[in-house]
């Protein structure tokens, strides 16, 4: 599905099994963006940025 | 029916595979977020209700919530793939490597000092190029290959801007290698699969989050033992094990305890969300 990205109005492709903290990101601006639910209404939030002691 | 649970921080190929295969294999598999909500940590049980499992796989990718989660849920007995302690060592390159040595695992040499100018000296006794490492961090994060002593100071002179933690100067010999290390996946005490990680052009680190290339490795039988003494050493029941070629056999570096298999699963054909969660199924029933 396709979602409107919250920074530069960007076409998002969202897949339709998406779930709620799943990360996608802006084909345009790059932002990544958390999947969360409003009831059955998909919508997307700023993600945390990467933090100094993220990794595998 | 077993309840797996999975907490994250942030969903990633990794979580929604080990989701997918807990399924598969007849398990009520739930992903927490915990940054969805507070933990009482004064109950002696898990509160909230949600992080209640018959055993949890513990997926946060920021190791300080991994470190603290996991202690708070091994101080109620809940079986976490990984522990505490697990979590504690494989996350700091200096516990790891004392660990690893204590358990006659073949490591680089590493010299650690608390100061600018032991740190100097360090570098000098290991011989340039070295290897500057936070000891907390990954992703290749402020790895640096110090090639000479002006370089030394330019970057010594940074750490000293930082927290604390990064005047804990942790300097290991350069290893000549071939162009990659190699990640072995360790699920209890089976070596299920292993990649080779080649470095990105005009990279030298080999990390895949820096762009460096997963290609299977069939794992030989130097891999197998040294990587399993390594999960071992650390008990950990389900690690990545970072190793190098070296001039004097395999040495090992790092291990991670929340590993990514997001590259090494289609590399290698090894379906390593079904063998971690049929690992976790059998914990839980322990």
């Amino acid at each position: 599905m396709k979602v409107r990205c919250p920074d530069c109005e960007g076409e998002i492709k969202v897949p339709d099994d998406a779930i709620a903290g799943e990360i996608v990101s802006c084909p345009d601006c790059g932002q990544e963006f958390e999947v969360y639910f409003e009831g059955e209404e998909l919508k997307l939030k700023q993600a945390e940025t990467v933090k100094e002691d993220w990794g595998e | 029916m077993v309840r797996v649970v999975v907490t994250y921080d942030r969903i990633r190929v990794e979580e929604k595979a080990l989701q997918k295969a807990g399924e598969n294999l007849g398990a009520d598999v739930r992903l927490i977020d915990v940054k969805d909500s507070f933990i009482d940590i004064t109950k002696g049980e898990v509160n909230p209700e949600v992080l209640k499992g018959d055993v949890i796989i513990q997926r946060c990718v920021g190791h300080f919530r991994s470190l603290y989660l996991t202690a708070i849920i091994d101080s109620v007995g809940i079986p976490v793939i990984n522990s505490f302690y697990t979590t504690l060592i494989c996350g700091d390159k200096l516990l790891t490597t004392l660990t690893l040595r204590r358990a006659g695992v073949p490591t680089p040499k590493t010299l650690v000092a608390f100061t600018r100018d032991g740190a100097l000296k360090a570098l000098e006794e290991v011989g340039y190029p070295a290897i500057l490492k936070p000891v907390v961090g990954s992703w290749g994060r402020l790895v640096s290959l110090i090639k000479d002593v002006e370089t030394a100071k330019v970057v010594l002179e940074h750490r000293e801007l930082l927290h604390p933690l990064y005047q804990i100067f942790y300097v290991q010999e350069f290893i000549k290698k071939p162009d990659r290390d190699i990640r072995c996946f360790v699920v209890g005490e089976e070596a299920i699969a292993a990649i080779y990680r080649y470095a990105a052009p005009g990279e030298w680190r080999s990390n895949t989050a820096l762009g460096g290339r997963a290609v299977k490795m069939e794992i030989s039988d130097e891999v197998r033992e040294v990587s399993i003494k390594a999960a071992k050493a650390v008990g950990a029941h389900v690690v990545g094990v970072d190793c190098l070629e070296s001039e004097r056999g395999l040495l090992v570096h790092e291990l991670n305890s929340v590993t990514e298999f997001r590259n090494a699963a289609p590399a290698t054909g090894v379906d390593i969300a079904k063998k971690i969660m049929e690992y976790a199924i059998n914990l839980a029933k322990k």
